[in-house]
């Protein structure tokens, strides 16, 4: 490998050719600090557009300062990182920023979790001159079901506009207007609802300020905590366990199951169930869908439409709607494990407390903010009841735990409500990238072959790379698996599958790099993917640690399909766990 | 062509056509068939002539009489007198303002005598949509000696050996940059032309590009053969329809001749040219942010490197040269790189092309050898300063450059000297004040338009700007503090130093070199709260010279907010708090009584 030496604050290096001088410095332990930069090292992803000038050094021989993310080493160069020209300028360009920027910390939804906040407390500013005399660029809000866009507050950092147009394909957002009044929008300043917005979250999890925020459920959720004629309960997602911890102080991808369930508890929910549950609900229709039409393929049935996609990723079902109409018959139509909970929770287990479905209110939990979209669908509503009243995130769980003065680190270990509360480890790994498929496979194998699966642990469908293949024997019939995560990986699979170019039996997409572990709603990773590997790590900790690890050997499903369901795909299955696709490319609307 | 005996130049430049030229160019055309002299007579719109103060212009050839400020009507004066009974038409002739003597002819013309025209060589003498007329005057000769008697590397080096520096504003020498394009090795590779002119001001691009298309064509495709590649783009902003109009023709044309497309005059290179369009944003004329405009993309700028010489349109090696640079190319081929070099100072080769404005007497298009000095410009070129003024400063560089005052006069004009003085090059716009200029009206004007055409990309630039132009506002309304000073200074080197591109790092120039040139105007301004050219309205007071005043009462009764007092016979005072400062008084003042101070 080719190597270049430099000097870095009279400290010598030698790094790889093609090295930023940020890198290179940080190598060396100097950590310049940076802004707009961002970098999701193993996902692939990194956001450069040395547009905030905070990163700025002094490169020996250069008129001007040099922008250290973006800077790559030279031979040679003597590099230096804090001189006074370097600390004047950082300064002045970080009051240019501030004077821009509203100064309402005290009710940000950000404050204390900003990257602009701390930067300026970096730095060190305790005035902005001139603010007095200087003008406000200002926007109007956009308040759509999932995100909330105040560009008051945006920096131009570009991050959000890097994820959606680069890393998802989703084309949502761009840089709009010039100059003082350049901003982030759907194009023709749209409300991101008119948009091509997946909801997918991941323009939220990277602002670094409060630009871009969740809608907070919050409050609804706790007026139906406090209406003593509801009864409420609650789901969690797979992956909200394994990040929920780190709004807590601890390290990332350490397990709150337990502690979450007591918390929950704590804060008023009448039954708290798992997600979980529902995953292997989902697992039993799709995985019975995939065999039907694996089956009918292998007995030369050409409406057989192969591969099955999967469609438990709401910012991924809005993705293919929008983009992939022409193949909206391929996605299975087995509901996600959010809205198949509430489905039975409105039925079934509504039943079975004898109340009306219009007295019980379901709130998930869920690490997306798409799913707040996908519980307002009006095809997940009976009379105008919701099937989940409210989804609130992994972020606004821990919000309203502190809220409740619930210390989460010192909770006991609390175990989840009957029947709706209990799962294996096949739900448990829908959090993460390849985890429903592997989900999927475990139970499929065995309904198919009839026999007993030797190594549940399926290694090859597992990594964060972007786009995954694998081939699974089914004794003796070799399983194509696709396996996407990111929409931007998931167009290039589905591009490949369009063409006739791949060729896949099934594939599994989710929305956010890393799977629901990356989704828009978790604590946020600024910048660091190792936490995103860290609570992968957990993920499949939880399942190894679960007796049951396939989902038909859960005894609550079994015995759900008994007293109620009868069998997957029945007819009543079909009526409460399956749905449809629209095609939902939106006419561009001139008012906002 | 051969055949006619005469011709009539009507200048098709902007300036003149947007005085009517096209109607006296329609004109000349039905007088001329009324006389029967259409197969005689012919006439030609052409590029601009330079004489924009002047315009709309005409000129007889071959004797090249020229009129000026030709209105319509007059074309039958010039058909009846001049070609008819052959007696010149004075009152449509120049009359020079300093001696009052009748100039007939374009060799005498005082703002022509020290220019000398390289890049507008055929400006104003070929008509532009004829592709013949261009290759009469040599259009495409270097191209054809290029490929049939020389190897890329030795196009490269005469280009070199020539000194030629792009005419642009940066100021990076051609032949360099053709060279490091020709080393990126790369299946493909784009000539572009920036002709995205957009310094307020300058004209001299789309001069070309009107006038003399082929010039730009023929270079381009030069280039193209000496870096190895087989596509040219012309990036122009879509407000140039004229220009837009000639080069479509031009191309046109060029492909019918066999001068661009495949297999260029049977020799096996094959090179074509698109045109792109810009909407006008300024950053675009940025190289990065230029090519990204023609990629589809938003027009904002990249961190160089890489250069676009490695990594351009499409991710492939591109070079992109502006169309004055380009239309130095084919005189250099023909005449060597010897004769160009002979031109100009040491580090500034040729010739450059600037866009004279602001209070001068002779505003236009003037062309001159670098290393001419700034008097020589302004005095000999220019005719001096309007309505006898006195020279105050010269704005070069546009916006983004700084400003030359009064011991610049002698000093040549040339990059490195105007760099050294605290501006620029730019692309070659001038802009000359005077005593009644107020340096930091001046330096905010400037800012007016660097904020508006910031893309927004980088926050020293796009907030950075905004903030020192609320300050400079801030000051001329009286505002401000001496510290502001210290504050408008840290400000602008910061900006100049940490901006993305050029635009931010340059913008800050106008304020930084009239605050160093002109400290004692910032002062008044902060200080003692006055402004020393009286222009700041602000500042202004209006005040009753009791000597003078006479108290006939004029000036009380036209004030329109009555903020005049006195008795009759005796001296009336204005109050400052009411009045509005309309100037109602000073006019109606018959003693001179009235004065601002």
């Amino acid at each position: 490998m080719e190597t270049i030496k430099l000097t870095i604050d009279n400290k010598k290096a030698e790094v790889p050719k093609g090295t930023t001088i940020h890198k290179a410095a940080r190598q060396m332990g100097i950590e310049i600090p940076t802004l707009c930069y961002m970098e999701l090292h193993d996902l692939n992803i990194e956001n450069k557009p040395a547009g905030c000038r905070i990163c700025m050094v002094e490169v020996e021989g250069r008129r001007n300062l040099a922008p250290s993310c973006a800077t790559r080493c030279e031979e040679g160069m003597v590099i230096k990182t804090h001189t006074t020209r370097v600390l004047n300028a950082r300064r002045t360009v970080m009051e240019f920023i501030l004077s821009d920027h509203p100064k309402d910390c005290l009710i940000c939804p950000k404050s204390g979790n900003c990257e602009l906040q701390a930067m300026a407390n970096k730095l060190g500013i305790r005035e902005i001159p001139g603010q007095e005399i200087a003008a406000m660029s200002t926007y109007r809000k956009d308040t759509s079901p999932s995100i909330i866009r105040d560009l008051d507050k945006c920096i131009l950092c570009r991050r959000c506009e890097m994820m959606c147009n680069d890393v998802q394909t989703v084309g949502a957002l761009s840089a709009v207007n010039r100059g003082f009044m350049a901003t982030v929008a759907p194009a023709f300043e749209q409300n991101l609802e008119y948009s091509s917005c997946t909801y997918c979250g991941q323009c939220v999890a990277v602002c670094p300020t409060g630009a871009l925020t969740e809608v907070d459920h919050t409050p609804e959720v706790l007026r139906a905590l406090a209406d003593p004629s509801k009864t409420v309960i609650v789901q969690t997602a797979p992956a909200v366990r394994a990040a929920l911890g780190e709004e807590f102080g601890m390290a990332p991808g350490t397990l709150v199951t337990g502690k979450m369930v007591s918390a929950l508890r704590a804060l008023g929910f009448d039954y708290v169930f798992d997600t979980d549950f529902a995953a292997d609900l989902t697992i039993m229709e799709e995985g019975t869908e995939l065999l039907g039409r694996l089956n009918r393929h292998l007995k030369g049935d050409t409406t057989a439409k192969l591969p099955i996609l999967t469609s438990c990723c709401p910012g991924w079902v809005n993705f293919f709607e929008y983009y992939y109409p022409d193949l909206k018959d391929i996605p299975s139509t087995a509901k996600s494990p959010q809205q198949m909970f509430g489905a039975i929770a409105k039925t079934y287990f509504a039943g079975k407390i004898k109340i009306n479905r219009k007295d019980l209110v379901v709130v998930s939990i869920m690490p997306c903010l798409a799913k707040k979209y996908e519980c307002q669908r009006d095809e997940f509503s009976t009379e105008n009841n919701r099937d989940v009243d409210f989804s609130i995130s992994t972020r606004e769980l821990a919000a309203f735990i502190k809220q409740a003065n619930i210390d989460l680190n010192n909770l006991e270990e609390g175990e989840f409500d009957a029947p709706l509360g209990e799962s294996t480890g096949a739900g448990v790994i829908f959090g993460t990238t390849g985890g429903v498929i592997e989900a999927a496979v475990r139970t499929a194998y065995e309904l198919q072959t009839g026999k007993k699966l030797e190594r549940l642990d399926f290694t090859e469908l597992r990594g964060l790379e972007g786009v995954r293949e694998a081939t699974i024997d089914f004794d003796g019939l070799p399983v194509r698996i696709g396996i996407a995560h990111g929409l931007g990986n998931a167009r290039k699979l589905l591009d490949d599958v369009r063409s006739g170019k791949s060729q896949f039996h099934a594939i599994e997409v989710m929305a956010c790099p890393g799977g629901c572990i990356g989704g828009g709603g978790q604590p946020l990773h600024h910048g660091n993917s190792e936490i995103i590997k860290a609570r992968a790590a957990a993920i499949y900790t939880e399942d190894r640690k679960k007796p049951l690890r396939k989902s038909h050997e859960n005894p609550f499903i079994i015995k759900l399909y008994e007293e109620f369901l009868e069998k997957p795909n029945s007819e009543k299955a079909h009526h409460l766990l399956h749905t449809h696709y629209f095609e939902r490319k939106k006419k561009i609307l001139v008012k906002p | 062509m051969a055949k006619q005996k005469k011709q009539l130049l009507v200048c098709g430049g902007k300036s003149c056509s947007s005085h009517n030229s096209e109607v006296l160019y329609d004109n000349l055309c039905l007088e001329l068939e009324a006389n029967a002299l259409e197969n005689e007579v012919s006439v030609v719109r052409s590029g601009c002539f330079g004489l924009c103060h002047l315009g709309p212009v005409v000129m007889v050839m071959p004797e090249k009489v020229v009129y000026v400020k030709v209105n319509p009507d007059d074309t039958r004066d010039i058909i009846a007198e001049h070609l008819i009974k052959g007696r010149k038409v004075e009152r449509l002739l120049y009359h020079d303002p300093v001696s009052g003597k009748i100039i007939p002819e374009e060799k005498d013309f005082a703002p022509l005598k020290k220019q000398m025209r390289i890049v507008l060589r055929n400006c104003g003498i070929i008509d532009p949509e004829n592709i013949e007329e261009a290759i009469a005057h040599d259009a495409y000769e270097a191209l054809g000696r290029v490929l049939t008697e020389m190897k890329p590397a030795d196009v490269i080096r005469i280009i070199r050996d020539s000194g030629l520096r792009g005419r642009g504003g940066g100021g990076f020498p051609t032949g360099l940059k053709w060279e490091i394009a020709y080393n990126n090795k790369s299946d493909e590779k784009y000539v572009v032309c920036n002709a995205d002119e957009g310094d307020p001001g300058a004209f001299m691009d789309r001069s070309v590009l009107e006038g003399d298309p082929h010039a730009v064509l023929e270079a381009m495709a030069i280039c193209g053969y000496s870096i190895g590649a087989g596509k040219g783009l012309i990036y122009i902003r879509a407000e140039y329809p004229l220009a837009v109009a000639r080069l479509k023709t031009a191309i046109r044309q060029a492909r019918d001749y066999g001068l661009l497309g495949d297999d260029i005059m049977g020799t096996g290179f094959s090179f074509d040219i698109e045109i792109r369009y810009g909407a006008g944003a300024f950053v675009c004329g940025e190289e990065t942010a230029l090519i990204h405009s023609m990629e589809g993309l938003r027009g904002e700028p990249t961190v160089k490197p890489p250069f676009p010489a490695e990594s351009g349109f499409r991710g492939k090696p591109t070079n992109v040269n502006n169309v004055e640079t380009f239309a130095c190319i084919s005189p250099i081929i023909l005449k060597g790189a010897k004769w160009f070099s002979s031109i100009g100072t040491e580090k500034s080769k040729g010739t450059k092309v600037f866009a004279l404005a602001g209070k001068i007497n002779n505003v236009g298009l003037i062309e001159v050898p670098m290393g001419i000095t700034l008097r020589e410009v302004i005095y000999e070129i220019g005719g001096g300063i309007r309505n006898g003024k006195k020279f105050k400063a010269a704005q070069t560089g546009g916006p983004s450059g700084g400003c030359l005052t009064e011991k610049h006069l002698d000093t040549p004009i040339d990059f490195d000297n105007l760099l050294a003085a605290g501006s620029m090059m730019g692309s070659g716009g001038m802009i000359v004040m005077d005593e009644d200029d107020c340096m930091v009206s001046v330096a905010r004007f400037f800012l007016d338009f660097t904020v508006e055409e910031s893309c927004g990309k980088c926050s020293p630039c796009r907030i950075g700007n905004k903030r020192l132009h609320e300050l400079l506002d801030h000051i001329t309304k009286g505002k401000g503090v001496p510290a502001d000073l210290d504050r408008l200074m840290n400000m602008s080197m910061v900006i100049k130093d940490t901006s993305l591109c050029g635009l931010g790092q340059s913008s800050p120039n106008p304020v930084l070199s009239t605050l160093n040139n002109f400290r004692e105007e910032y002062e008044a301004h902060v200080t003692v709260k006055k402004c020393p050219a009286g222009q700041c309205r602000d500042l202004m007071e209006y005040f009753i010279i009791s000597e003078n005043c006479v108290g006939c009462t004029a000036c009380a009764r036209v004030c329109p907010v009555n903020a005049i007092t006195g008795e009759r016979k005796e001296t009336h005072t204005i109050n400052p708090s009411i009045c509005i400062k309309c100037g109602a008084c000073i006019e109606k003042c018959k003693f001179d009584a009235v004065i601002i101070r």
